[in-house]
């Protein structure tokens, strides 16, 4: 496993976001977070990250326990890792080029030019946005912007991409181009991938495994079969609403 | 009612709390590695080379405006020949670091804040803490660095327009003598004055962009947010810079003139 979660707990006030999440991500896998929007997904991609600190629990990257370590150890321990925001963030005084050229710039402290402009180029090539290194994140449509946040991403060749709603905002044809570069990001670059979403037909797709979050708890988990196959009334239920919206 | 003003000052408290947790990451972070020279250069063009024509005029005008006070207020006593050492000392102790600090809290404070709040909305701030970069690090020590150096400068700016203003209207609206004018500014202006009001320079930048900074980076709840941070980032600094500038002024005159 490359990522363990062990019972673990947030709340924020009074409101309990997480309470007791238990999952395990096997290398080089696509497993996907569903469930309904307000259930924590977010919140537990962000601790897992350490970029919120969880009231209890252990969350383990292969032999290193994350939730022990300190800030700066954490930060550090980051470049594994890649980001791929629900809205990109982009850096929007920035242009695309200059996005993709900040951490090879700033966390690898490359100095070479012609290094860094061949490999933004080539990744601009592989999400098939050759040619946009001068437009600037306001110019991009919704998708492209998604696109080169997976980019930047990617830049720092991470061992596990975490994508945070990745096809949330984007119309039907741009949600299956975003959720094939999930899957190229995948097969392609071999990187593990773990999905927030509540795009349910699209997560029971492209993933290899499923973890079904529900007020706090991961309530099915499994293979995509698995999962359709849980006894719960609230995933059963969530998943006829989902796939009958996509039959209407 | 009670309860609603105890909550507030609990708030206040924890804000205060924060502040100062905030602080500590700053001078922690404040000699971690890489030093971004880069980013201290852009910031240092931000705040101090694009502020100069502010900087000037405003300078300019607080040593006119208080010349003529002063002279209106020394003639009757045929002693406007003190008008320049009057303003000179006013501007060097108290006039020109007051005056640069609050066009720099307009002008800068509010954008730091405004800036670093719209990242924290827009999860920018989370995208470079997502890439191992420390936002403190990266975005808050480069300008609080760039404020220690530029303040100074700046005031020392002021200090010299604010003067040459004073002169112009002593000596060609009022027909003070050129010479003994400068001769009694000279006598009675000391470099500890000068010193003084560097050295609250210096504080002032370092408290005005931590202010700002911390207001930025606690900014919630999306645009509103952002508007609410940046208010609370001018309205803060400026009421800091006044009490720590009574709070200095305290301390130091006694160490730089025995009284």
């Amino acid at each position: 496993m490359i990522l363990k979660i062990e019972k673990l707990y947030k709340a924020f006030g009074d409101k309990k976001v997480l309470s007791g999440v238990d999952l395990e991500i096997p290398e080089k896998s696509i497993c996907s977070v569903v469930g309904q929007s307000g259930t924590g997904k977010s919140v537990l991609l962000k601790c897992i990250l350490g970029m919120i600190t969880p009231d209890s629990g252990k969350v383990w990257f292969k032999d290193v326990e994350l939730t022990s370590l300190s800030h700066d150890a954490l930060i550090n321990i980051r470049k594994h890792f890649g980001y791929a925001f629900q809205n990109a963030a982009l850096f929007d005084s920035m242009t695309v080029g200059e996005n993709l050229e900040f951490p090879l710039r700033e966390v690898l402290q490359l100095k070479s030019k012609t290094k860094i402009r061949k490999r933004v180029a080539e990744i601009l090539d592989w999400i098939e946005l050759p040619g946009i290194e001068h437009m600037h994140p306001s110019d991009l449509s919704g998708g492209m912007r998604k696109r080169v946040g997976v980019a930047r991403a990617l830049m720092l060749q991470p061992e596990v991409l975490f994508f945070d709603e990745p096809t949330t905002g984007l119309d039907p044809v741009l949600s299956e181009t975003i959720m094939n570069l999930v899957l190229r990001v995948n097969k392609e670059l071999g990187v593990t991938c773990l999905l927030i979403t509540h795009d349910i037909p699209a997560a029971f797709r492209i993933s290899d495994r499923i973890a079904f979050l529900h007020k706090g708890q991961i309530v099915a988990d499994g293979t995509p079969k698995e999962v359709s196959l849980s006894e719960k009334d609230i995933v059963q239920e969530f998943l006829r609403i989902s796939f009958n919206e996509l039959k209407v | 009612m009670t309860q609603y003003i105890i909550l507030r000052i609990i708030e206040k408290i924890e804000e205060v709390g924060q502040y100062f947790v905030f602080l500590g990451k700053v001078f922690k972070k404040s000699v971690a590695r890489p030093i971004r020279w880069h980013l201290l250069i852009n910031e240092i063009e931000l705040l101090g080379v694009n502020s100069v024509p502010v900087i000037l005029l405003a300078g300019l005008a607080i040593g006119m405006i208080f010349a003529l006070q002063s002279v209106v207020l020394l003639q009757p006593f045929q002693a406007e020949i003190g008008t320049g050492a009057g303003v000179a000392v006013a501007l060097a102790q108290e006039l020109a670091p007051i005056i640069t600090t609050l066009m720099l809290i307009a002008k800068n404070g509010s954008a730091m804040a405004a800036e670093l709040g719209t990242m924290e909305v827009t999860e920018q701030i989370d995208a470079l803490e997502s890439m191992s970069i420390d936002p403190v690090h990266y975005l808050v020590v480069p300008r609080v660095c760039a404020s220690i150096l530029v303040f100074p400068i700046l005031t020392m700016l002021a200090n010299i327009v604010g003067s040459l203003g004073s002169y112009f209207i002593s000596t060609q609206l009022y027909g003070i003598d050129s010479a003994s004018y400068i001769h009694y500014m000279f006598d009675v202006l000391k470099v500890a004055d000068i010193t003084i009001g560097l050295i609250k320079s210096v504080v002032m930048g370092f408290m005005v962009s931590t202010i700002s900074c911390f207001f930025g980076l606690h900014v919630t709840q999306g645009a509103k947010g952002v508007g609410e941070g940046a208010t609370k980032a001018v309205v803060t600094s400026s009421v800091a810079i006044l009490v720590a500038d009574y709070i200095l002024i305290t301390i130091m005159r006694p160490i730089f003139f025995g009284r």
